[in-house]
């Protein structure tokens, strides 16, 4: 029974429908294979009980003719997410024994929908990060390696456990939020598809906040019909989030298998970073020819202020990181720990509970924030931020209908090979990505290739604001043209 | 700009985070470089653009100013270190 672990959703759809297996049983070997591949350290929590019993609810519903659009579907949950009477962490030790008493909109929708619990999965501390090696629970190990080499890789950050489970086979699917590039980057580091929508498409109500103006829910799937599929149960309007958008839902299934002719699609030239391994590069190119083989035409475009995004970046999300994280006093929920006095409770509360990058990052927003300092570092950020969001802008109305780039500099790195020694080292992994936070637009990435030592590498498709399915739609074409990857079980 | 080991220490007093001494060398180092980093945008010229306050254009959804939730005190006190009949109990604050 292996195989229905190989299953993308809308097969498993179809074939929980026929009644060719039932929701108890593609529940149980995803439980199996979670089991074998807990030396990934994909899953910070499995719920196994929890899975059943939905697993249990949702083939009664089938009996009954009764199904949901994700009847019955096993997904990952990234530990990001409130999920009631589940343990949440955000991987951070000051949230330790975390318990929510309600349950986050995004992954309401999904149970709404018939969808079924594995467990939660492995996440940068508090999603900093690009590599999952923040994590409080430990790092997460990417199911792929070099060919003929052991060293562990890194899955990519910060949804590295959702990724990591995706591609490994130990969920349908898994749910992601995206600040900088947290679901595209580990997305493109495992071979697999993950989106982020445009700001606003998903509620953010119940997700643990890091950087509100930049943060969005997303799904992570092996290929990019599943991601349509989890996308039109995890969108849609939520009067709980007053950023989510009024708006109806399209069925961005249908837009996937759509013809691209006549689409414009913008390469930027500011986006051929120097330095960029040749092997990128080709990717690229290949990439722009087969959307040109499928009738879509090629515009070299400028986005000027790109090299400004990432340090404009590093301004407004510790900005927010710090006032987002100034809730963890040790006092309503978390870990304590007791000082001399409450500030001393406080500042012990927090060194302990925080790990270094949020530190680092709390310490940075703390400071751009702080009186003297505000106007010239987080209004200046702010004004470039607009910039960097004009530029697009001005492309899209010129007629371009989504831009193609490299979803990442690099393919995935050994664990412990980056960041040891300037932390401006991991965060220059996002510059592809961070530029469509900034913006607040929909961005894709499709898995479209393996480097020389055969690790996946990643093509970045970004749309007009609201116009995902677009990107499912060139997504579509690169998935056919280039194919689906798989890791070598090596850990099971 | 660059910060030296006394707004470091000050950083941290308002970030409530207890640094220890041999902590502030590197954290020192560490914040430069991200300073340094972003000092580039220095070069940009912003001249009449408007700081961004909201990335997806639309006005703030108000609702009636009225109770539609509450009655919960388990549930908000559930999590919390420490608490007596559903306050949240705190280390002495005033002698």
């Amino acid at each position: 029974m292996t195989e229905l672990t190989s299953l993308t959703i809308a097969d498993a759809r179809a074939g929980l429908r026929a009644k060719k297996f039932s929701a108890a049983e593609l529940a149980n070997v995803h439980l199996l294979a979670m089991e074998k591949a807990r030396t990934l350290n994909a899953y910070v929590l499995e719920t196994p009980e929890r899975a059943h019993a939905m697993a249990k609810a949702s083939d009664a519903r089938i009996a009954r003719g009764d199904a949901g659009p994700l009847e019955g579907i096993p997904l990952a949950i990234k530990d990001m997410f409130c999920t009631e009477g589940v343990r949440t962490t955000a991987c951070s030790h000051i949230l330790d024994n975390f318990v929510p008493t309600y349950e986050s909109t995004v992954s309401a929708n999904l149970w709404r929908d018939g969808a079924v619990m594995l467990g939660k999965t492995n996440n940068d501390e508090f999603a900093m990060g690009s590599s999952n090696e923040t994590s409080f629970l430990g790092n997460v190990t990417s199911p792929w390696r070099r060919q003929g080499s052991n060293t562990p890789i890194v899955p990519g950050g910060s949804s590295g456990g959702s990724a990591a489970a995706v591609s490994a086979h130990l969920a349908l699917g898994a749910t992601g939020t995206d600040t900088g590039g947290s679901i595209r980057q580990p997305a493109a580091f495992t071979g697999i598809v993950g989106l982020k929508p445009t700001y606003g498409r998903c509620s953010r109500w119940g997700i643990v906040a890091f950087a509100s103006s930049l943060d969005q829910a997303g799904p992570f799937a092996r290929t990019v019909r599943d991601a349509a599929i989890l996308t039109c149960s995890m969108a849609g309007h939520d009067p709980k989030d007053t950023t989510s958008v009024d708006q109806p839902v399209p069925d961005y299934e249908a837009a996937v298998g759509k013809s691209v002719k006549g689409m414009r699609i913008g390469i930027p030239k500011e986006y051929r970073v120097a330095g960029m391994p040749p092997e990128i590069e080709k990717l690229w190119e290949q990439g722009a020819a087969w959307l040109k083989a499928a009738g879509a035409e090629l515009v070299e475009v400028s986005l000027p202020h790109t090299k400004y995004a990432l340090p404009a970046y590093y301004i407004v999300n510790p900005a927010e990181a710090s006032s987002n994280l100034a809730r963890y006093d040790g006092v309503r929920y978390g870990l304590r720990v007791p000082g001399r006095d409450i500030a001393g409770m406080y500042e012990k509360t927090r060194a302990e509970g925080f790990g270094k990058e949020v530190r680092r990052r709390i310490m940075i927003g703390t400071y751009v924030l702080s009186a003297g300092y505000y106007d010239a570092y987080y209004v200046r950020a702010q004004k470039v931020r607009t910039l960097i969001k004009k530029d697009f802008e001005d492309c899209f109305a010129a007629g371009i209908h989504a831009m193609l780039t490299p979803a990442t500099p690099s393919a995935a790195f050994g664990i412990g090979e980056k960041g040891g020694a300037d932390p401006i080292e991991m965060y220059l992994n996002d510059v592809f990505t961070v530029t469509v936070n900034m913006a607040g637009l929909p961005g894709i990435a499709v898995p479209a290739g393996l480097d020389t030592q055969g690790l996946p590498l990643g093509l970045q498709l970004i749309g007009r604001p609201f116009d995902e399915e677009t990107l499912f739609s060139l997504g579509q074409v690169i998935e056919d043209t280039a194919g689906r990857f798989k890791p070598q079980s090596w850990w099971a | 700009m660059s910060v030296d080991a006394a707004t470091v220490r000050r950083i941290a007093h308002l970030a409530r985070i207890a640094v220890a001494d041999q902590e502030v060398e590197h954290l020192r180092g560490e914040i430069n470089s991200i300073l340094a980093f972003v000092e580039q945008l220095q070069e940009v010229d912003v001249t009449g653009v408007e700081p961004m306050t909201s990335v997806t254009p639309m006005a703030m959804k108000k609702r009636t100013d009225a109770v539609t939730d509450g009655g919960d005190a388990d549930a908000v006190t559930k999590n919390a270190p420490a608490t007596e009949d559903h306050f949240f109990l705190v280390p002495k604050v005033v002698e």
